[in-house]
């Protein structure tokens, strides 16, 4: 065996490329979001230290708001996403001829380039000629054109299901796998007691698949807080800012308005939300293996 | 007689039939899209804009995929870009994330874990958070309206996703392999290279295809903020070249859009069993 010294500094030969252009690329820019949230940075030549002025501002009553919007859009969102994908993998875990070509069917929402499948979504919520609306129009459910996208209520929801369908696949496809590493021999045994097939999928599936759904939605969680292009195209975080979201209205602040001080306190309260949810996933991760192991 | 396996597996008639309604249900979210973005592409613009509503085109044809390439002359280059970018992002994520993925998975080293959920951390910041920091550093850099400005944040943000898979995929490879090179006097590079790589090469490449995935879905935000030049526009900024002033050019649109994906569909279409089976794996042993 090779000497044990050799063995350690191989290993961070071997890490030393990523490890070095993550922390430029990453770590070098979340500090310098610290430093910038409280200084007056903008295209001005001149920058100055203003301490806790842009926190000030932010606790606005606009901005509280926009808070609250991105949690509840970000909770619809995934739990919709939670439900239909896990509906979708207990759907394609049936053993029926055909399987195999409708879960590739299932992935195109998450292969396409985002953008393309959101520009699809734009033409479908368009109010005159759109496929839903018109749709909603022949079966006579509604009147007149619906503009979703021009209207707050509606354009939430748009973005919301947009977000979903986006995410979709991936909670299918990681629910499918965990389905599918439950250990047959207990639905074998549940079976020659008699249990029937909703009773075996209420008391066996179900409750096995509690970790991997818990471990699916955190991740979801934190891609869906982040979440740009879908507002973005969509609707720009109107009508009347009515979908602007943290992420939205910071690279409104930030690129838009070129306000890069301000924008850059918004962005360190998203660090600050997003770290709580890491923690959160560490030990909700450590504790369901630690659980597995005993 | 016949395996328990078998026999519970069996359906009855109607729960086959649910099962499918189900599926059908379920594709029909997923699928909607895509259909209704293809019919649009068929559908002459004066169709487009008549009520009442038309799911179906009438006498459609593929003029709009022939008039695209007219109304927008730069749309090949932003196909060209897109595939450039994320081939270059891929090839550098790669270089970086082997080696890395393996003194993870095989070496014993003072601050492992924590450095490995400091990578996962990573993975949880997007590039939306850090644009401010990162566009000063492209603009101090001199690099705006170039190649670099798209590929180099792009690359950060894709490593520790592919750290984590590929470290699962490699700590599945049996250690004794390994051991046995070194008995037989290999140094660690040469059984990296020659015992790991080979073994590891479907991990690699469900690695580098969801790298390339990934990549392509970053470049709008980063192209949106660090591009304005439509030489260097990849594909998902480069469509808006569709909106004109007064309206948009739907079908065309459609059309570009279905043109753009097509490459990357074939692709994926021969590698969609290595990708199912691959991720499903990495997903589970996480």
């Amino acid at each position: 065996m090779h000497a044990k010294r050799s063995a350690v500094l191989f290993a961070w030969i071997l890490l030393a490329p990523a490890f070095f252009y993550v922390c430029a690329i990453v770590a070098y820019p979340l500090i310098d979001t610290f430093i910038l949230s409280f200084t007056d940075a903008s295209l001005k030549k001149t920058t100055n230290w203003v301490g806790w002025d842009n926190y000030d501002k932010i606790f606005n009553e606009t901005f509280a708001e926009v808070i609250i919007r991105t949690f509840v859009w970000t909770f619809f969102s995934v739990s919709i996403k939670m439900i239909i994908g896990t509906f979708g993998a207990t759907m394609l875990n049936a053993a029926v001829p055909g399987r195999a070509l409708f879960r590739v069917l299932t992935m195109p929402p998450w292969i396409v380039p985002m953008a393309i499948g959101i520009f699809m979504w734009g033409w479908m919520y368009n109010g005159q000629f759109g496929m839903i609306s018109g749709l909603l129009q022949r079966f006579g459910i509604v009147d007149g054109p619906v503009a979703f996208l021009a209207h707050g209520s509606t354009a939430f929801w748009a973005t919301v299901i947009t977000d979903v369908w986006i995410g979709v696949p991936m909670v299918t496809l990681y629910m499918l796998a965990a389905m599918q590493a439950i250990p047959q021999d207990l639905y074998e045994a549940a079976w020659t007691d008699g249990a029937g097939r909703f009773y075996r999928f209420r008391r066996i599936t179900l409750p096995l698949l509690v970790p991997s759904m818990i471990t699916m939605s955190m991740l979801s969680l934190i891609s869906t807080f982040n979440s740009f292009d879908i507002i973005w195209i969509l609707t720009q975080g109107g009508p009347n800012g009515e979908t602007t979201t943290m992420i939205i209205d910071t690279y409104r602040t930030a690129i838009g308005s070129k306000k890069y001080g301000e924008g850059a306190a918004r962005a360190v309260l998203i660090c600050i939300f997003l770290s709580i949810f890491c923690l959160c996933y560490f030990r909700v991760t450590s504790r369901l293996s630690s659980g597995e192991k005993q | 007689m016949k395996e328990p396996a078998q026999l519970i597996n069996r359906y009855r008639w109607y729960e086959i039939v649910g099962i499918y309604c189900g599926i059908a249900v379920f594709l029909t979210f997923v699928l909607s899209p895509f259909v209704e973005g293809f019919l649009v592409s068929l559908k002459p613009l004066s169709q487009l804009f008549s009520s009442p509503y038309r799911f179906i085109p009438e006498n459609g044809s593929f003029e709009a995929y022939r008039t695209m390439w007219e109304s927008v002359p730069g749309f090949a280059r932003y196909i060209f870009n897109s595939f450039f970018i994320s081939t270059i992002v891929t090839t550098v994520v790669l270089c970086m994330v082997v080696p890395a993925a393996y003194a993870f998975a095989r070496f014993e080293f003072k601050g492992r874990g924590p450095l490995l959920a400091a990578f996962l951390a990573v993975n949880m910041f997007s590039g939306a958070v850090l644009l401010i920091p990162l566009f000063r550093l492209m603009r101090t850099l001199g690099v705006l309206n170039t190649y670099f400005a798209m590929i180099v944040p792009g690359v950060a943000f894709l490593i520790p996703s592919a750290i984590w898979l590929l470290r699962t995929y490699i700590m599945r490879i049996p250690r004794e392999l390994d051991e046995a090179a070194y008995v037989d006097g290999a140094s660690h590079f040469y059984t990296l290279r020659r015992v790991i790589l080979p073994i590891a090469m479907p991990g690699i490449t469900v690695v580098a295809i969801t790298t390339f995935i990934g990549s392509y879905a970053q470049q709008f935000i980063f192209a949106l903020t660090f591009n304005a030049k439509s030489e260097y526009m990849p594909l998902p900024v480069g469509l808006f070249a569709y909106f004109g002033r007064q309206e948009v050019v739907w079908n065309e649109l459609m059309a570009a859009s279905f043109v753009g994906i097509a490459p990357a569909m074939i692709v994926i279409f021969f590698l969609q069993r290595y990708l199912v089976s691959g991720l499903t794996a990495g997903a589970v042993k996480q």
